[in-house]
């Protein structure tokens, strides 16, 4: 909406409640929340992940103002939400990817999923999983060879190594424990500040988690996501008898949850409905990281979840106050 | 009879192998009763009863009969007119009993008798030597998992009627291009049980 047409807009009874929050606001506010961990993914994976960044945000950009421009829609760049699809896509990507891969990535990530279905608000999928998931299943080999953390950001040696996760599940918890010199300590510690292989903003599950903390706290977003998907992937660990520590700060969890699983629009809207969504993504998460085919279901299970969202608010629809119940509707 | 595997064949049918999803038939119908929440359940219930109705037929036909006689190269064909007599039956024999089901379920019954997964899943049935109650499994988990692609995709049309998608793509090409990402996304399902 221009900025003419919200002045124009006439609201009639009162008690109005106005709010400073814009979109962009919040677009940005969210971006900031990623900072501390763009910011390590440089420190972690030296100049190369900077790059990777950089090029999956300008392309991002740069396919927002194209498609904006296809439909004859005005270009808001300004608005932040295609810098923040990028900033998340590349959070997803491996340092050592060759760059077409992000290039490709973004055009599916903002074209397709986000302007074909109508533009901002209207997309159905979260537009960097579904970039992401496309150019996994794209470019298999390229998307699963993790680059080792750089000893210092001059460092020009890749050395690719297995991410914790894939190490758990081909050669189980004992060789993985073997890196970390068999101290659970060390590994808990490393996943936890982020000295570990893997996409280059999932490594370091404390700074994501100080990011989602100042969103919760900001009011940003809610608890109702977050916490249960978390809570539920620790409580399958613990029962089916795996490491539960080891499952909450591996892979993309802590991204997952409080930045994708929490977006207000491939979300549903209902707090029962957010509950729900919340506990599945947990579940499937951990039925593919324990089953499936694939080592992390993070993405996986959102995006599953991201086609079920509209079924849970249609379900979930709480009752208008003082409105009379009438037969079951024929929904 | 292995319960375990009984769940299996049913999870591996509706989700994994879904046959909209991963081996995209019976997209007619998919696409064709998908629009409105109202018509894709219907449409599903009636679905889900013909086909474990049909793999027990089939079955039954195709072991006692096609396979003494050799006549297993007829199977397509004998296939067809069993899935097409069925869903006649049905159809008259709904109309005497239950009329007021007959209105509301007739007009999907005729449209199933020219669904490809009605006729994939005795074939699959035969070629995988399921025996009778894994047939019905099957079956019931192909149905299961076709109500569910018409359900999600039901509910998340509805909601694209309120969007402002660009012209060219307005309706079905949107449709398509949906079902395409959900199929994306059901990749997660990829290898998670092993038949």
């Amino acid at each position: 909406m221009s900025e003419a047409a919200q002045h124009q807009l006439i609201v009639s009874v009162s008690p109005h409640i106005k709010s400073e929050e814009t979109v962009s606001q919040i677009m940005w506010t969210v971006s900031a929340a990623l900072l501390p961990a763009f910011l390590a993914s440089a420190y972690f994976f030296g100049p190369r992940g900077l790059i990777v960044q950089l090029v999956t945000i300008a392309s991002c950009l740069a396919f927002e103002a194209f498609s904006q421009k296809v439909v004859n829609k005005p270009v808001t760049l300004s608005d932040g939400s295609a810098f923040l699809t990028g900033l998340l896509l590349a959070f997803n990507l491996p340092a050592n990817i060759p760059l077409y891969v992000p290039i490709v990535g973004s055009f599916v990530a903002i074209s397709i999923t986000k302007h074909l279905f109508g533009g901002l608000g209207y997309n159905i999928f979260n537009p960097a999983l579904v970039g992401r998931a496309f150019v996994l299943i794209s470019w298999p080999r390229q998307m699963t060879t993790w680059m080792a953390p750089v000893s210092s950001f001059t460092s020009v040696d890749v050395v690719s190594q297995a991410t914790p996760l894939n190490v758990a599940k081909l050669d189980g918890m004992a060789k993985l424990l073997e890196q970390f010199d068999g101290s659970k300590i060390q590994l808990y510690k490393s996943l936890l500040m982020g000295q570990i292989s893997g996409s280059l903003g999932e490594t370091s599950a404390l700074l994501i988690l100080i990011g989602g903390l100042f969103l919760l706290f900001k009011k940003y977003i809610t608890w109702h996501v977050p916490v249960p998907f978390i809570a539920t992937v620790v409580i399958v660990a613990l029962v089916t008898g795996n490491d539960p520590v080891f499952h909450l700060l591996a892979g993309g969890l802590m991204l997952g949850a409080f930045f994708m699983a929490t977006d207000y629009v491939t979300g549903p809207a209902t707090r029962r409905g957010q509950i729900v969504f919340g506990v599945m993504c947990g579940l499937l998460t951990m039925l593919i990281r324990l089953k499936g085919g694939y080592p992390e279901g993070v993405m996986f299970a959102i995006l599953i979840m991201n086609c079920f969202a509209p079924l849970l608010d249609r379900r979930l629809r709480t009752t208008t106050f003082g409105a009379v119940k009438k037969k079951e509707a024929s929904t | 009879m292995d319960f375990v595997k009984l769940l299996e064949l049913v999870i591996a049918a509706s989700l994994i192998n879904n046959f909209v999803f991963t081996r995209f038939l019976g997209l007619c119908i998919f696409f064709g009763v998908s629009k409105k929440m109202e018509t894709a359940v219907g449409m599903s219930i009636t679905f889900t009863m013909v086909m474990v109705v049909s793999a027990a037929v089939s079955w039954l036909i195709y072991t006692y009969l096609m396979v003494p006689y050799e006549l297993t190269f007829l199977k397509i064909i004998i296939f067809i007119g069993v899935v097409a007599a069925l869903v006649q039956a049905s159809d008259t024999v709904m109309r005497k009993i239950s009329p007021v089901l007959y209105y509301k379920l007739g007009v999907y019954l005729a449209l199933i008798a020219t669904n490809c997964i009605i006729i994939a899943v005795p074939l699959i049935n035969s070629g995988e030597g399921y025996n009778f109650i894994e047939s019905l499994f099957f079956g019931l988990g192909s149905g299961l998992g076709f109500s569910l692609a018409l359900i999600i995709m039901a509910s998340i049309r509805e909601k694209l009627e309120l969007a402002d998608v660009p012209a060219p793509f307005r309706g079905m090409p949107l449709a398509f291009v949906t079902t395409g990402l959900i199929a994306l996304a059901f990749t997660g399902f990829a290898g998670l049980i092993t038949l």
